[in-house]
C-alpha cells in the first residue's frame, strides 16, 4: 500500500531522535573533554572514567535485575552518567570512590525515583555532592597538569585558578582555556568543552537558552558583585575556570532535571547564574556551579508551574 | 497475652513510632548521629512518656476536654523539666551532645499523641505500660538509626572502633562523613523504612501478614502518614457519612 492511502491517527511525522540516539551525541560531544583530561592527567584519569561508567551501568543493571524492572541500559543513559561524574571527579580521587558515587548517583538518585525521566535531580552532580561531602579532602586535592609537571614546576598538587583567584592571586588566562591548570578530569580545557557543546547545539540535542542565560547572569553578577569592576580578565578568568562550562552545557541542559517551558528555560537560566554567582563570591568555597545546579533541579517543577504557555485559542482573562 | 505485654509489644513492633507512626521525627532525624545519642534520647523520651502518661491516665476524668492540650503540655514540661536537670546533673556528656533536644521532648508529638489517644481514655496500668512500649519502641528506632551513622560515618560502635581507619595510606576504613551529618539522617531512616516495609509485604505475601497498625492518632486521613498503609481508612470515611 503507498503511503498516500495509508489511514491512521496521529502522530504521522515521527522523528529521528531516540533517547539512546540523543545520548550517544552526549557521549561523542564530552569525548574532546574526556580525552584532554586522559591527555593531561595520564594513564589515573582513564582508569576513573572507565570505572565509574562501569559502576554506574552495572549498578542500573543490577537494579532493574533486583527490581524486576524492565533493562534500561541499552539507552546509554548511565553511560552519560558515568562519563559526567568521572569528568567531575579530580583525577587523583582513589577507584574505590568513583565506585561509590556512580552506585550512589544511579541507584539513589535516579532509580529509587523510578528512573530516567523520574530523577529530580541531575544524577551524575546529586553523586559528585556526595562524594564531596563524604570525601571533602580527596574531591578537593587537585594534581598538576602534565604541563605543569613537563615545565619542572611543584608536581604533587596546587591549588585551582579559582582558588587562586579567591585568595587574590592572578592567574594565565591562557592557560584555562587550553586546560594547563589543575581541576576535575573533564572540566580544565574550556576548548574541549565548548567543542563538544558546539557539536551538541549543531546536532539540535540541546537549546542554547539555558547555557546562554546561565553564562551572561553570571558575568553580570560578577561585574556587579565580584569587587574587581570592569576586570575583563576577571570576569574571563570565571569562565573559563571550575565546572562553568562543562556545568552549562552539559549538565544544566539535561532534558530530565531542566524545564520544558522556553520562558521557564530562561528562569532556569538566571537562577543558575545567581547562584552561582553567589556561591563562588560569598560562599566559602571556591566552586560552587555543583551546588548551583542540584539546588536549581529542586525549583524546576515550580518554574514549569508558573511558566506554562496559553494554548492557541484559550481566552484571555477577564 | 494480657493487656500490659500487649501494649509494649503494640509499641516496639506493631505501632513502632519511628518506622511505622513515623512520628517524632525532628529528634530521630537530629539526634541519630551516633548510637549513644539514639538510646539517650531514646531513653530521655521514655522516662518522660511513661510519668505524663501516668499522670495524665490519673487526671483523665478531672481534665476538662476544652483545655486538655494545654493541660497536657504541662504535665509533659515538668516531667521534661526534671529529666533535664537529672540528665544535666549526672550523665554532662549525654547533655553536652543532645543539647537543645532535650528541652524539646516537651513537643514531641508521641508524647502528646500518646497522651491524647491513648493515657487520655484508659486506666492508669495500661498507660504505664503503653508509655514503656513506645518509648522503648522510639528508643529502638533512634539506636538502630544511630548504629548504622555511627558505622558508615565513623567506623565505631557505642564510641568503640569496630573498623580500623586507613590510616598513611594503609589499608582500612575511610569514614563516609555524610553520614553523620544531616543528609545521612534521611538516607539511614529511608533505607530502614524501606526494609521494614520489605519485610511486611513478604510476610503479607506468605499468609503471616505481621499486624498492621491501628491506632488513628488524629482520625485525619488527609495529614497522615500512614494514609497509604491504612486499611481502617474505608470504615472511617463511611463513618463519617453516616454520623453527617
Amino acid at each position: 500500500m503507498s503511503d498516500m492511502y495509508n489511514v491512521s491517527s496521529s502522530p504521522h511525522v515521527r522523528s529521528k531522535d531516540t533517547t539512546d540516539r540523543i545520548m550517544l551525541y552526549v557521549i561523542i560531544a564530552l569525548l574532546p573533554a574526556s580525552l584532554f583530561g586522559i591527555y593531561n592527567f595520564g594513564f589515573h584519569a582513564l582508569l576513573l572514567i572507565v570505572i565509574t561508567i562501569l559502576s554506574c551501568v552495572v549498578s542500573e543493571w543490577a537494579f532493574d535485575k533486583i527490581t524486576k524492572r524492565k533493562d534500561t541500559i541499552r539507552d546509554l543513559s548511565a553511560v552519560v552518567t558515568g562519563l559526567l561524574l568521572a569528568l567531575n571527579l579530580p583525577p587523583t580521587l582513589p577507584w574505590w570512590m568513583a565506585i561509590v558515587g556512580g552506585v550512589f548517583a544511579i541507584v539513589i538518585v535516579k532509580c529509587l525515583f523510578g528512573g530516567l525521566g523520574q530523577n529530580f535531580m541531575n544524577p551524575a552532580l546529586g553523586g559528585r555532592c556526595f562524594l564531596l561531602i563524604s570525601f571533602t579532602g580527596p574531591m578537593t586535592s587537585f594534581a598538576n597538569s602534565k604541563y605543569y609537571i613537563s615545565q619542572g614546576m611543584d608536581a604533587i598538587s596546587s591549588a585551582t585558578p579559582l582558588a587562586a583567584l579567591k585568595a587574590g592571586e592572578s592567574v594565565n588566562t591562557m592557560d584555562m582555556l587550553i586546560g594547563r591548570i589543575p581541576g576535575t578530569i573533564g572540566e580544565t580545557s574550556v576548548i574541549a568543552v565548548l567543542i563538544g557543546a558546539i557539536f551538541l547545539i549543531l546536532m539540535g540535542v540541546i537549546d542554547l537558552k539555558i547555557p546562554a542565560t546561565y553564562i551572561i547572569t553570571f558575568i553580570i553578577f560578577v561585574l556587579l558583585f565580584g569587587g574587581h569592576g570592569f576586570d575583563w580578565s576577571y570576569v574571563v578568568a570565571h569562565l573559563c575556570g571550575g565546572g562553568l562550562m562543562l556545568g552549562a552545557f552539559f549538565m544544566a541542559t539535561d532534558y530530565v532535571t531542566s524545564p520544558i517551558t522556553p520562558l521557564g528555560k530562561i528562569i532556569f537560566g538566571i537562577v543558575l547564574g545567581i547562584l552561582t554567582g553567589i556561591f563562588r563570591i560569598f560562599g566559602a568555597s571556591a566552586e560552587g556551579v555543583s551546588y548551583a545546579i542540584i539546588f536549581s533541579n529542586l525549583l524546576v517543577p515550580l518554574i514549569e508551574r508558573v511558566t506554562i504557555p496559553k494554548p492557541f485559542g484559550k481566552g484571555g482573562e477577564r | 497475652m494480657n493487656k500490659c505485654t500487649e501494649r509494649i509489644y503494640n509499641g516496639i513492633i506493631k505501632e513502632n513510632p519511628t518506622f511505622i507512626l513515623m512520628l517524632g521525627m525532628c529528634p530521630t532525624l537530629a539526634v541519630t548521629t551516633s548510637a549513644i545519642n539514639g538510646l539517650g534520647m531514646g531513653l530521655s523520651t521514655t522516662v518522660v512518656l511513661v510519668m505524663s502518661n501516668m499522670l495524665i491516665s490519673l487526671l483523665r476524668n478531672i481534665i476538662p476536654d476544652k483545655v486538655r492540650v494545654p493541660a497536657f503540655i504541662v504535665v509533659v514540661a515538668s516531667f521534661v523539666t526534671i529529666v533535664q536537670f537529672l540528665v544535666q546533673g549526672f550523665i554532662p556528656s549525654l547533655y553536652d551532645s543532645l543539647g537543645i533536644y532535650i528541652p524539646l521532648i516537651v513537643v514531641n508529638c508521641i508524647i502528646l499523641g500518646r497522651a491524647e489517644s491513648y493515657a487520655s481514655k484508659n486506666p492508669v496500668v495500661p498507660s504505664i505500660f503503653d508509655g514503656i512500649g513506645m518509648g522503648l519502641g522510639f528508643t529502638v528506632g533512634l539506636t538502630c538509626i544511630g548504629i548504622v551513622r555511627e558505622i558508615l560515618g565513623a567506623g565505631q560502635i557505642f564510641g568503640a572502633q569496630v573498623l580500623p581507619l586507613a590510616e598513611n595510606g594503609g589499608l582500612g576504613y575511610t569514614p563516609i562523613t555524610i553520614f553523620v551529618l544531616a543528609p545521612g539522617a534521611f538516607f539511614v531512616l529511608a533505607c530502614l523504612v524501606a526494609i521494614m516495609n520489605v519485610v511486611r509485604a513478604k510476610a503479607e505475601k506468605k499468609g503471616k501478614p505481621l499486624p498492621a497498625a491501628q491506632g488513628c492518632l488524629a482520625g485525619d486521613c488527609a495529614s497522615c502518614g500512614q494514609s497509604g498503609m491504612c486499611t481502617g481508612k474505608r470504615n472511617t470515611a463511611s463513618e463519617k457519612k453516616e454520623n453527617a
